[in-house]
């Protein structure tokens, strides 16, 4: 298997080239569009045998996806910001109706104002949809999530996010090394689709009305669905590192064995923080970082394992969770930290629409959080890289 | 064919449900899916038709049956559709299904009329039936793009100073024939004849067919729950809901009442909805409906080459 330098969006319609979904409902949307457009030519090119329709909104391309997926196909989309915060309505109805759809999502800051760069305000906002949500450090991981997360998608009959960072990761070129096409089929496997609707001789009514005497019922069902997803992760990566040579886990803990002050991260801050890292390193601090590759089903143990015995830890957020405390990876995280009580943890807010998050800027977190060992944390919630 | 006939063909919308009495929705339904043999599947807006047949546990839909959303039926379908056609060139299939969506007017003229003219515009071999109550009646009788001048609705209620919705109708039957699809009709329950034979041409057009299709509602017009009918009939021999098909961009009346045209007052006195208009102070309004009702009609005519 050879490198090749590709985008981000590039690597990720080339999983689908590989993967080969029978139906691609998507509508344009910077920076998801050069995803419809590789898929597009592929398709053109006569490399691919499903349909792409090109519809007229980010609504109907996920009312398509439910559609095609309820008929019986393996779907596949794209989106990023608007197109996503438009579609939401159907994002939870796909959620709930067990609907294995995969979507690559290329983060992008939600408007107002309008910007089209990164930040993850877009998937964030939709964490509680019933989607399973994993975050690309890397063009590489971008191609490999669509991958795992189709097979975990049919294997949960859940749908599933897999984001990668508008521009950065999505429109920068990077060397990917594309797996042999037979080797995803094969690992992929056959869809075998659940009650299709285009079984007519055994007819199924799909979306009925649900009132109070049974919706609860089913919304406890689609919960243990998401809760049975964890342990369906660790099976799916289990054979998929056995047969790509991986070590996908859950996370991925980086010079973690006696790090004291900890980055929690997500998506392409973690490569950034990985540089810092390895230079902190080399002047003996004891510095790690705790990338999720997977938020939901959020990995509550394995984090809970990961950083129970660190002295301080900073958890970035690329989103603003206006009123709360805190943004959503810090809640959750120091939530999951309640009971293991020693580690001091903080929160930055940072990269808000696109805004640079350099060397420095990490460098300067570990030393803040370094700090705190020996005093209080003066303030929870910190801006990273704004003008105040 | 005959009734006798029509009567025998299998059921596709089972009875039980809990529509109301006199509703003329499922009437709509049951005789357009007489309109195919073939497997067909079936998406429905939100709204009556889909709350009050698909109760869980229970189900009246005897065919594969899909509700997404409220403004998404066709898009929802063009996603079957697109399934269907992949997975049969893939000779996962090899049937000849049809495809078939139900929205009342609001989830046709307003809320999913985006997701009706995009799947109409990409071709899609679908068949759209919308069944035009001319109000949000399942929410409750509120207004819609649909809703006819001077009714009286919830959010256009007719008081001291206002006489209900201030606005006419949207003609959405032009909307749709605007994209140049191969099929587009407009029908009602009165002349199921007619409207069978509209659903059979609609099935059997390669290409998106669309048929609009009055549906007087008991509650939310105000008539006896008997008269679905006459008042259905009135709407056409009014000429406010006149039946015509548009095929291939070719207009034809379907039907022509010619010096037998009934004033618009012989429907609206029947429906509660327009009882304010016969107060004396509101005489002007029911003359501003009938004229409009005449130009419609006059154009109409020129438009299928009636003189």
């Amino acid at each position: 298997m050879k490198k090749t330098a590709m985008t981000g969006t590039e690597a990720v319609a080339n999983a689908m080239r590989q993967i080969d979904p029978d139906v691609v409902p998507a509508y344009p949307i910077t920076p998801q569009t050069e995803i419809m457009h590789g898929y597009a030519k592929f398709l053109s090119d006569g490399k691919v045998t499903g349909e792409l329709i090109r519809v007229e909104s980010e609504h109907s391309a996920m009312s398509a996806s439910v559609g095609a997926s309820c008929a019986g196909a393996r779907v596949m989309t794209a989106t990023a910001a608007n197109g996503l915060a438009l579609m939401w309505e159907i994002v939870y109805i796909a959620a709930s109706m067990r609907l294995p759809i995969v979507m690559s999502v290329v983060n992008r800051a939600l408007s107002g104002p309008i910007n089209i760069h990164c930040d993850h305000s877009d998937s964030m906002g939709c964490r509680d949809s019933g989607w399973i949500q994993m975050y690309a450090e890397n063009n590489q991981e971008a191609y490999e999530n669509a991958i795992l997360g189709m097979r975990l998608a049919e294997k949960a009959r859940l749908p599933v996010m897999s984001c990668l960072d508008g521009f950065i990761t999505s429109h920068a070129v990077e060397p990917v090394t594309l797996f042999e096409d037979q080797s995803v089929k094969d690992f992929i496997g056959e869809h075998i689709p659940d009650h299709p609707l285009l079984d007519t001789d055994n007819p199924t009514t799909h979306g009925p009305l649900d009132l109070f005497d049974y919706y609860f019922e089913h919304k406890r069902k689609q919960s243990q669905g998401m809760f049975d997803a964890k342990s369906l992760f660790k099976e799916v990566a289990a054979e998929y590192n056995q047969r790509f040579g991986r070590d996908i886990k859950e996370l991925e803990e980086y010079s973690m064995d006696d790090a004291e002050t900890v980055i929690v991260a997500l998506s392409s801050t973690c490569g950034t923080a990985k540089v810092v890292v390895d230079s902190l390193r080399e002047q003996g601090k004891k510095v790690g970082l705790l990338k999720l590759r997977l938020f939901r089903p959020f990995p509550m143990n394995e984090i809970k394992e990961a950083l129970k015995s660190r002295k301080v830890i900073a958890v970035l957020d690329r989103v603003e969770s206006f009123g709360a405390f805190g943004g959503p990876l810090f809640s959750e995280i120091r939530s999951a930290l309640y009971e293991s009580g020693s580690p001091k943890i903080v929160n930055y807010i940072y990269g808000l629409g696109g805004r640079e998050i350099d060397t420095k800027m990490i460098e300067r977190v570990y030393e803040e959080i370094e700090s705190y060992k020996n005093k209080e944390i003066e303030e929870y919630i910190k801006y990273l890289g704004v003008r105040e | 064919m005959n009734l006798k006939e029509l009567s025998k063909k299998p059921e596709r919308l089972a009875p039980g449900h809990r529509m109301c009495p006199g509703c003329a929705a499922t009437i709509i339904a049951r005789i357009v899916m007489k309109g195919t043999e073939n497997p067909l599947v079936v998406s429905c807006a939100t709204g009556c038709l889909e709350v009050s047949t698909t109760i869980y546990p229970y189900t009246a839909w005897r065919v594969p049956w899909i509700h997404n959303a409220f403004e998404n039926a066709a898009a929802t379908l063009s996603g079957v559709e697109t399934a269907y056609n992949v997975l049969k060139k893939k000779g996962k299939i090899n049937k000849d299904i049809k495809f078939l969506a139900f929205g009342g007017d609001g989830g046709t003229y307003d809320i999913g009329l985006q997701s009706l003219s995009g799947t109409l515009e990409r071709g899609h071999d679908v068949v759209y039936v919308c069944y035009d109550n001319e109000a949000y009646m399942n929410t409750g009788v509120q207004r819609s793009g649909s809703t006819p001048f001077s009714a009286n609705t919830k959010t256009t209620p007719a008081g001291k100073v206002k006489q209900g919705k201030e606005e006419f109708k949207k003609d959405l039957t032009a909307v749709v024939a605007g994209h140049h699809i191969p099929y587009v009709a407009q029908a009602s329950p009165h002349n199921y004849m007619d409207l069978l034979r509209k659903a059979e041409k609609a099935f059997n057009t390669k290409g998106p067919a669309f048929i609009n299709v009055i549906s007087p509602c008991v509650p939310g017009w105000g008539y006896p729950m008997n008269k679905t009918l006459e008042i259905a009939k009135l709407a056409v021999e009014t000429c406010f809901w006149p039946l015509y098909e548009i095929e291939n961009d070719e207009w034809k009346l379907n039907y022509d009442p010619k010096d037998k045209k009934k004033p618009i007052t012989d429907w609206i006195k029947e429906q509660a909805r327009f009882k304010h208009l016969f107060k004396p102070e509101n005489e002007h309004l029911i003359e501003k409906i009938q004229s409009h009702v005449d130009k419609e009609w006059d154009a109409l005519k020129k438009r299928c080459g009636v003189q």
